[in-house]
């Protein structure tokens, strides 16, 4: 069996499921759940400032958007920072990490940007013995209305600057939490770096409404007749974390910082993905919101029987695999050449893929009267939405022609020669730089 | 005292009031609405769904599943009620397992369809409950036409009819509206008094009259129809019986299986309805099925469906024939009666195997014999009273598919009297339906 254990910053767990700073790791209570059900270390609710803690509102914190048969796809809240006192967390934390040494426990922290705020909390939490910390520069609502959170995470210059103050006042790791809602990932993870971070965590919750009340015409989750954007996480928000994980794990001035992956990560196959794509470990929260903390059993026995069947005894084995074939679009090579193809054994002939060839691509699947649906190689541009409609999975393939063949809608032989936009005969600066 | 199964003779109460209402209670539990939502979110919505296809009034079925997923089953009924106004009925009654769920992708992927008859009476059952009425009339045309018999095809023509604005008249011989969805039909498909329920929602289009105790030979001619109005719409059932040809056919305890379902559904209390110990059924059909079934349970000891050919080739799907199966209903195949035995009342069947040869069932001389105190013949109905001047075809009414047009101009006719068709209650729908756009477009035109 494949071993799980994970050297995150130094931090070993026993595997790389950690739960992310969010309700599931606010107290105690919860914590001691996690670890026995087997996560590998939480992130501890993210700790304020001393004094009297943040309020929560009194109505529902959470929306949500479903697939089919209510599948939680997305799901976004408007809670804030824990809202019990510093000291009962500190003190849970001291107890939990005792217990459970071999478990990562890294304190969340989100105080005013102003260096003694830092400098008065980083003592304390480094008395419970917590692994690390992360610096939350995520929060989309409500904290970045006074000033943290998200509003930190988006200005570079302050994400550098607070990060120099923890390294400076604390000797642990120090990992930046970054927020999705900004243009540019690779800014603020340029800027954790610079101040010296040891890791960036991401991503954080994204703006978004999930819903609207039409009879009381008001955003859901609705307090009191008025709602507000929350915290947009789960399922739906994976393709966005991945592309921004993948930004920073490319980008030349930040390869190698070590990244802990946040976003819609539900089984072991996306667990698998963020790692290929350069994280050291993940983070989760949605699922276990949504199924309990037992999910993590089915993410360490298929990323491990995964991990076994491909032959990779360890994470390292494969974290980064993926990230040298990220690349911009202007370097996909435009002679690759492949056709849909469709397996008449598979076909239900549902006709979905017609529908959505016909009216909205390009008119290369034909039907015939008995429902027969066949690929009209000479108008398929291979792309990939009849895949991606269909509701068998394996019946529509994408299948690539062979060197030597001609492709029935262009008429060329497929040279195999690697070729792309930027030596492009179409291409105004290509044709600049001849 | 509680009667028995085993007490002889064609008797009463042989099951207590709770085991009849438990027996007879929906043969198809209706949806919540969180079964709804989760057999709706099973549909792929196909293109140029097969679904739909196969229905014979053509319902949209992608889009009124949509409908439903999407929270608005008002417009799910809609959908449906457009292309069939008894869809209440036909999502109780239509054999779904031949025709829109047999060629469902999800039958072909998984062996489960989605449940279409079921969300079909989710969407249509919870506008009825409120009693609305989707559909108003278009301004009066001041045509009038007649339409004989209450039935589906006749309320699914007169509806129409209404809605274009024209003036309907509907003549029912018997005493109360609907037809083989009042007087046939397992009473397990249509409970609670569902189809005078959906007939007296229909009528809320307005413009239409029922009068009853009056058909064509029961104080109407077709010529008085053809004088008195602008257009006939003719949908009058079939109501003859074949005999069986066997001896003893006349002993007390043989019976149309007809007349046993109509008495069974307009019973106010099945306890109070005899059935027989030992009952056989001869025929294949659904009305077959119907009849044993609720032979059954009703609490009959010993319930037997006869059929001269083999199981493929009875009319009643494998669906029904494994309902009568589950019910207790034992199934002969390749038997024919040859002899009703017993001393005034029937008391035994002899029946004698039968082969197939050349397509024609003869006997193989081999017999055997069932106890038989009640014995229900369910070998189809014929046409009878049919207006003379209209061509008949194969024993029914002879019209144009589409439109229902008999021989005689002015004169339409659908349903099990027309030709063609699968008698089935979808399939009447459509031909009252067609025909009434088809009256229409010859009024207006």
């Amino acid at each position: 069996m494949a071993d799980l254990t994970t050297e995150f910053l130094g931090i070993t767990s026993p595997n790389p499921f950690w739960l992310a700073s969010a309700p599931p790791t606010d107290k105690e209570y919860n914590v001691r759940r996690a670890f026995e059900a087997g996560w590998g270390g939480v992130v501890w609710k993210t700790l304020g400032a001393e004094g009297p803690p943040v309020v929560n509102v009194n109505g529902p914190r959470y929306g949500a958007i479903w697939g089919a048969d209510r599948r939680l796809l997305g799901l976004n809240n408007i809670e804030l920072i824990t809202d019990r006192p510093l000291d009962v967390n500190l003190a849970e934390m001291t107890r939990v990490k005792k217990d459970y040494p071999d478990r990562a426990l890294i304190a969340s922290i989100m105080v005013p940007c102003e260096e003694a705020a830092w400098k008065a909390i980083l003592p304390r939490v480094a008395e419970t013995n917590a692994d690390g910390i992360e610096l939350n520069f995520g929060c989309p609502h409500g904290m970045a209305e006074r000033g943290m959170g998200s509003a930190v995470g988006q200005v570079p210059e302050y994400i550098q600057m607070v990060t120099e103050w923890c390294k400076q006042y604390y000797d642990r790791p120090v990992i930046v939490k970054l927020t999705p809602n900004i243009t540019d990932i690779r800014h603020p993870a340029r800027a954790a770096h610079a101040g010296n971070a040891d890791a960036v965590s991401l991503i954080n919750t994204i703006n978004s409404i999930t819903s609207v009340n039409l009879d009381a015409m008001a955003p859901e989750p609705m307090i009191g007749g008025k709602g507000t954007h929350g915290g947009y996480c789960g399922p739906a928000v994976k393709p966005i974390a991945m592309n921004m994980v993948a930004e920073i794990s490319r980008d030349p001035q930040t390869a190698g910082l070590p990244i802990s992956a946040i976003g819609g990560i539900t089984t072991w196959r996306d667990a698998a993905e963020f790692i290929a794509l350069g994280a050291g470990n993940v983070q989760v929260c949605t699922a276990a919101m949504t199924y309990g903390f037992k999910v993590v059993e089915e993410m360490i026995s298929g990323l491990s029987d995964w991990m076994d069947e491909k032959g990779y005894a360890s994470i390292e084995e494969f974290r980064g695999m993926a990230t040298p074939n990220v690349t911009d679009w202007q370097y996909l090579d435009l002679n690759y050449v492949a056709k849909a193809r469709i397996s008449q054994d598979d076909c239900i002939k549902c006709g979905r893929c017609f529908a959505a060839c016909e009216d909205t691509s390009h008119q290369a699947i034909a039907m015939s009267a008995d429902r027969t649906f066949t690929v009209k190689d000479d108008e398929c541009v291979a792309c990939n939405l009849c895949v991606n409609v269909c509701p068998i999975e394996g019946c529509i393939t994408m299948e690539e022609v062979p060197v030597g063949q001609v492709d029935e809608r262009t008429g060329r032989v497929v040279s195999g020669d690697y070729s792309n936009w930027t030596v492009h005969p179409n291409n105004p600066s290509a044709a600049a730089a001849q | 005292m509680a009667s028995s199964h085993q007490a002889s003779g064609i008797r009463p109460a042989r099951l207590s009031a709770a085991e009849i209402a438990d027996n007879f209670a929906d043969l198809h539990a209706p949806f919540d609405a969180h079964e709804a939502a989760v057999a709706a979110d099973r549909c792929y919505f196909c293109y140029d769904a097969p679904c739909m296809t196969a229905c014979p009034t053509s319902i949209d079925i992608p889009q009124f599943i949509r409908e439903i997923q999407a929270g608005h089953a008002d417009s799910a009924a809609k959908t449906i009620f457009n292309q069939n106004i008894l869809g209440g009925m036909c999502a109780r009654v239509c054999p779904t397992e031949t025709l829109c769920e047999e060629v469902c992708v999800r039958e072909v992927a998984e062996g489960k369809p989605v449940e279409i008859g079921r969300l079909q009476r989710f969407a249509t059952d919870q506008m009825m409950a409120k009693g609305v009425h989707p559909f108003s009339r278009a301004a009066r045309t001041g045509k009038t036409v007649a339409v004989v018999g209450a039935g589906p095809a006749g309320l699914s023509a007169a509806h129409r009819l209404a809605m274009k604005g024209h003036d309907v008249v509907v003549f029912e011989a018997r005493p109360k509206p609907g037809g083989l969805n009042e007087f046939g039909i397992a009473a397990y498909k249509s409970t609670d008094g569902f189809a005078a329920r959906e007939v007296a929602w229909l009528l809320q289009i307005g413009g239409i009259s029922i009068e009853y105790g009056k058909g064509i030979g029961v104080g109407l001619t077709l010529s008085d129809l053809q004088t008195g109005y602008d257009a006939v719409f003719l949908s009058i059932g079939l109501t003859g019986v074949n005999s069986l040809r066997a001896a003893g056919e006349d002993k007390a305890g043989v019976r149309d299986a007809v007349d046993f379902i109509a008495e069974l559904r307009q019973a106010e209390d099945l306890t109070a309805l005899p059935v027989g110990r030992n009952v056989v059924v001869i025929g294949g059909g659904m009305t077959a099925i119907d009849a044993a079934v609720q032979s059954k349970l009703l609490g009959a000891e010993n319930v037997t469906i006869a059929y001269r050919r083999d199981r493929s080739a009875m009319g009643a799907s494998r669906f029904e024939q494994d309902l009568a199966a589950s019910r207790g209903v034992k199934l002969m195949f390749n038997v024919m009666p040859r002899a009703i035995l017993g001393a005034g009342a029937a008391v035994e069947i002899e029946l004698e195997y039968t082969e197939v040869v050349d397509g024609r069932v003869r006997g193989t001389g081999e017999t055997v014999r069932v106890l038989a105190d009640q014995i229900y013949k369910a070998i189809g109905q014929t046409l009878q009273q049919a207006p003379e001047g209209l061509e008949i075809d194969g024993g029914k009414i002879r019209v144009a598919a589409d439109t229902g047009r008999t021989s005689v101009a002015g004169v339409w006719a659908g349903g099990d009297c027309a030709s063609g068709g699968d008698d089935l209650t979808v399939t009447a729908v459509a031909e009252g339906r067609d025909a009434a756009e088809d009256i229409h477009a010859s009024l207006m035109g």
